[in-house]
């Protein structure tokens, strides 16, 4: 087992897990409009399927919100 | 070498008592310039405490109309506003809050074709609009001409905000591009909680009065984010991109887009 934080939460995880199959066991909303940072750097989109999650890591899943008048 | 009248020092006393502002830092509030992009939930408290801090210039750029479904929320307005330009109805309660303060109106709507030549008049933009084209259309005028601005986006029960200065993380670092238009629902659809406007504008309205002042730290490289069911208050570290389509070291984006309507939403909760 591996410890995560993901959003501010400590989340336990089993290893191997790549960014896309935590994206999936999160339920995280609209997937494809997401974007993710680890450990402070942002992670393209098209290396969501090869980041690997490794013990330790600090995840934020960051939503678009346009609302404002 | 400070030009207040007795009158002005007495309405501006509480801030001139802050050892981060004092008179110096009046002064600068009231030689700033400051652009609000829309006057409605965002804009209208952003624009009250701007009029009532003093700040010399408040531009307001927005070409629609008071409906009474706005009045839930964009506090500047009052049910005799309706069907009133929303630029005129702010400015005439700006100027009733605080007659020092010049306030320049655009009965219009920010596009690619107008936003360079309005944005270069101003040395602040704070982003009060509803959708996304326009988001980030303010992202990447400000970039390209180089002006600070604060970013705010309210949704149901949520909020989120950043502060941008040159050289420090832009909208684009974070979110690459608008989500695809046919992807969300809509604005009108998700609805907001009124308060949550004043609670995000007042924030933006906080970091602008921070920047022109220097006091503490601005939220650049930071995006805050609260939701208001739980009062969780976050703040994320965020960097510059250097594969930003705008601000990174090989920019795609060289000039400005028109974006379709995009809609506001993305999570169901």
């Amino acid at each position: 087992m591996a410890q995560i934080t993901v959003n501010g939460n400590n989340q336990e995880v089993t290893l191997p897990l790549t960014l896309d199959q935590l994206i999936t066991l999160n339920q995280v909303a609209n997937p494809e409009m997401v974007s993710v940072q680890i450990n402070d750097n942002f992670i393209e989109r098209e290396k969501f399927g090869s980041t690997q999650i490794y013990d330790g890591d600090i995840i934020d899943f960051l939503y678009f919100m346009g609302g404002g008048r | 070498m400070f030009d207040f009248t007795e009158e002005e020092l007495n309405r501006y006393s509480r801030h001139i008592l802050l050892k981060d502002v004092g008179v110096e830092g009046q002064e600068k509030i009231k030689n700033a310039k400051v652009l609000v992009v829309g006057a409605g939930g965002l804009g209208s408290p952003v624009i009250l405490y701007l009029a009532a801090a003093g700040i010399g210039t408040i531009g307001i750029i927005d070409g629609d109309v008071v409906d009474i479904s706005n009045l839930q929320r964009q506090v500047i307005h009052t049910t005799a506003d309706i069907n009133r330009y929303k630029a005129e109805s702010a400015k005439e309660k700006a100027e009733k809050i605080n007659p020092h303060v010049k306030v320049v109106i655009y009965k219009d709507f920010l596009r690619a074709e107008n936003a360079l030549d309005i944005i270069k008049d101003y040395d602040f933009v704070v982003d009060g609009t509803d959708n996304f084209p326009v988001k980030f259309l303010i992202n990447d005028a400000c970039v390209m001409a180089g002006k600070p601005f604060s970013h705010g986006g309210i949704l149901r029960f949520d909020g989120q905000t950043f502060t941008h200065k040159p050289g420090c993380a832009c909208y684009r670092c974070i979110f690459n591009a608008p989500p695809p238009k046919d992807l969300v629902p809509t604005c009108s659809q998700a609805g907001v909680l009124g308060a949550i406007a004043g609670m995000l504008g007042t924030i933006q309205a906080a970091e602008v009065l921070k920047y022109f002042t220097g006091a503490g730290e601005l939220l650049t490289d930071k995006l805050l984010t609260f939701n208001a069911k739980t009062m969780d208050f976050r703040k994320i570290n965020v960097h510059r991109r250097d594969t930003c389509p705008i601000c990174g070291s090989n920019p795609t984006i060289t000039e400005l887009i028109d974006y379709e309507q995009a809609a506001c939403d993305l999570t169901n909760r």
